[in-house]
């Protein structure tokens, strides 16, 4: 430690009035909290708010709004279009997730197997997560082209079990689960190198106590994996549900809502009222109608975390 | 699924204390899915690169040129990106856009990270939970009344409009996963310093800093990777071609009509892929443990 005290000490002997100021606890901490909490409550705080006044306005653009009360959203709940978009995301939240937590906890499982090159591999597979995921939306796009797609010659030419090509953007059902693809493609990474990380902290002692006991592969799987991973599983699931559930980029870069309106989320739905169309109030209103899901995936999220303290056997610090 | 959990449940058995697990057996239930995955995960990739390489004719006749594979490659398709189109004005956009907001985000968390974890104050939980439920505020709910602050700023169509809005979702990551980090790092170093005569701002350039600089650049490429990815905002809040970021930029502006010009539209998707790519494969190791660290946290 002499060398702390060494490098300090020329300006430590006489501090001055502004860094003795500095060294006001209740000074520093506002100065320190400044920064970011000005920040997020201007551009975060505020919005939010003024997202929910907007929705009880008309405004559009270039217009400021009077408050209108309720009728924005007794006409969304006349719309068929706006039930429709809350179909999809709901339909795309469920199917998504079940998919992406199902392969992404296979993969996990399969990378934290010893192999070779095992940092390797862990790296290529993060690769969709990392790239900017409208860019990837575009390849899916080209694969997805109704007359050049390369699935569609995969199963007609290579191997030949359809006639003709497949239809994947011009019907609602098959540019649904077209998009759903999509997302479970560029979601698996992440929730699989999360769940790695929440399997390798699980101790193999575990493991060999379990197989002592006379525990079968399963048995040691649904009684030391699953609530072991619970923590972590939880936190990855609040992420993947608010984000799958609020999700704009793909479905705006593949279909843009279409076939007619049929896989408009309710983000997207959002943003064409909103900003294209100009009926900002309108806008806001199908977004906060977003809300109550999120409040409702934030207090699950609450009660996971809560619950991996006991869990690891930490202290509440 | 059972054999994949098995195989990982029988993780002893590579320590040699019991192992009955043969080579088939291990190629079937592992390396064959795992193949699969990498397969499925790379081969768009794959396909943005090949169609980015070949020339019209091949690119729009599969009868005579198997698609999997490129028979005459050209450059044409890259050589009208990067000439024709306005992509590295583009480029030098986002760059300057994803550097500023990650810059601003770095000094902005790193300043609240240490109070809520050093400082301790009364109340420092609550400041730091209420950062964390700022990160599950989605961008989707939040960028038509942006649009209308932006506008009554008067920023609509300026990069101040981006570089502003994008700490919004990088702050509370930044500052969650530097809390994290400072926790790593041992108090007793600071009560050193402070029994030495340190001032805290003297504690936190000199001692705190230089420790947590592993914690300082998994922040950084993070919030440069999320500003590079972001898409609604740039979207909404930038008009004028010249501004745009690469994400938006290459969708709406490479796509003219119905003729959809796949050759040059996936030129467009792997170069703008490429610089996250590569600035990724530089920082790979800090990028996968803060990943998995931010999680546990």
């Amino acid at each position: 430690m002499t060398s702390v005290a060494e490098s300090l000490g020329k300006t430590s002997v006489q501090p001055g009035p502004i860094a003795r100021l500095f060294d006001w606890k209740p000074f520093l901490i506002v100065i320190c909290l400044l920064p970011a909490v000005g920040l997020l409550t201007v551009f975060l705080t505020y919005p939010l708010g003024l997202g929910v006044w907007l929705s009880f306005t008309d405004t559009k653009i270039g217009r400021d709004g009077f408050f209108v009360g309720l009728e924005n959203f007794a006409s969304l709940a006349r719309d068929p279009i706006f039930w429709l978009s809350v179909f999809n995301t709901i339909v795309y939240t469920a199917l998504a997730t079940v998919l992406k937590f199902g392969l992404g906890l296979w993969l996990a499982l399969l990378l934290n197997e010893y192999m070779p090159f095992k940092a390797l591999i862990r790296a290529i597979v993060l690769v969709p997560w990392i790239v900017p995921t409208v860019l990837s939306a575009m390849a899916f796009w080209w694969i997805y082209d109704p007359q050049f797609s390369i699935i569609s010659y995969f199963f007609k030419d290579v191997v030949p079990i359809r006639e003709q090509n497949f239809d994947f953007l011009g019907e609602p059902w098959p540019a649904r689960l077209s998009l759903i693809a999509a997302n479970v493609w560029r979601g698996i990474p992440f929730v699989a190198i999360s769940l790695l990380a929440g399997l390798q902290t699980i101790s193999p002692s575990l493991y060999e106590a379990a197989m002592l006991d006379g525990a079968t592969g399963w048995q040691r799987f649904r009684y030391v994996t699953v609530p072991m991973l619970m923590p972590v599983l939880a936190v990855v699931l609040t992420f993947s549900v608010i984000f799958t559930f609020t999700d704009f980029q793909l479905v705006y870069a593949i279909t843009r809502g279409g076939p007619n309106n049929a896989t408009h989320l309710m983000a997207t739905l959002a943003f064409q009222r909103g900003i294209p169309g100009g009926q900002l109030g309108e806008g806001a209103a199908i977004a906060v109608a977003m809300i109550p899901f999120l409040v409702a995936a934030t207090l699950i999220s609450y009660f996971g975390l809560a619950r991996r303290k006991w869990q690891q056997g930490e202290s509440n610090d | 699924m059972t054999d994949a959990v098995q195989q990982v449940a029988a993780k002893p058995a590579r320590t040699g204390v019991i192992s009955w697990h043969s080579t088939p057996r291990r190629v079937a239930t592992i390396y064959l899915p795992l193949a699969c995955f990498v397969v499925v995960l790379l081969f768009p990739f794959y396909w943005m690169t090949i169609t980015t390489l070949k020339p019209n004719h091949e690119l729009y006749n599969y009868k005579d040129y198997n698609p999997f594979f490129v028979h005459s490659p050209t450059l044409v398709n890259v050589k009208k990106l990067l000439f024709d189109t306005e992509y590295p004005q583009w480029l030098f956009t986002t760059m300057s856009i994803a550097i500023a907001a990650t810059v601003l985000s770095i000094f902005a968390s790193v300043l609240a990270a240490y109070a809520i974890q050093r400082l301790r104050f009364r109340g420092s939980q609550w400041v730091g939970l209420a950062i964390y439920l700022a990160y599950l505020v989605p961008p989707s709910i939040l960028f038509i009344p942006l649009a209308t602050m932006v506008f009554k700023l008067g920023l609509y169509d300026s990069p101040f409009a981006l570089i502003l809005t994008y700490p919004t979702f990088l702050i509370p990551f930044c500052t969650w996963l530097l809390i994290g980090y400072f926790k790593s790092i041992p108090y007793e170093l600071e009560e050193c310093a402070m029994i030495d005569g340190a001032t805290r701002l003297q504690i936190l350039r000199k001692i705190t800093l230089p420790l947590a600089v592993p914690g300082l650049i998994s922040a950084g490429i993070f919030a440069f990777t999320l500003s590079w990815n972001e898409f609604i905002y740039a979207l909404a809040f930038i008009q004028s071609s010249e501004k745009k970021t690469v994400p938006v930029a290459v969708l709406t502006q490479l796509v003219q009509g119905d003729d959809y010009q796949w050759g040059a539209l996936m030129a467009g998707a792997l170069f703008g892929s490429i610089p996250v790519a590569l600035f990724y494969s530089f920082f790979v190791d800090y990028y996968v443990s803060s990943l998995t660290g931010a999680v546990k946290e």
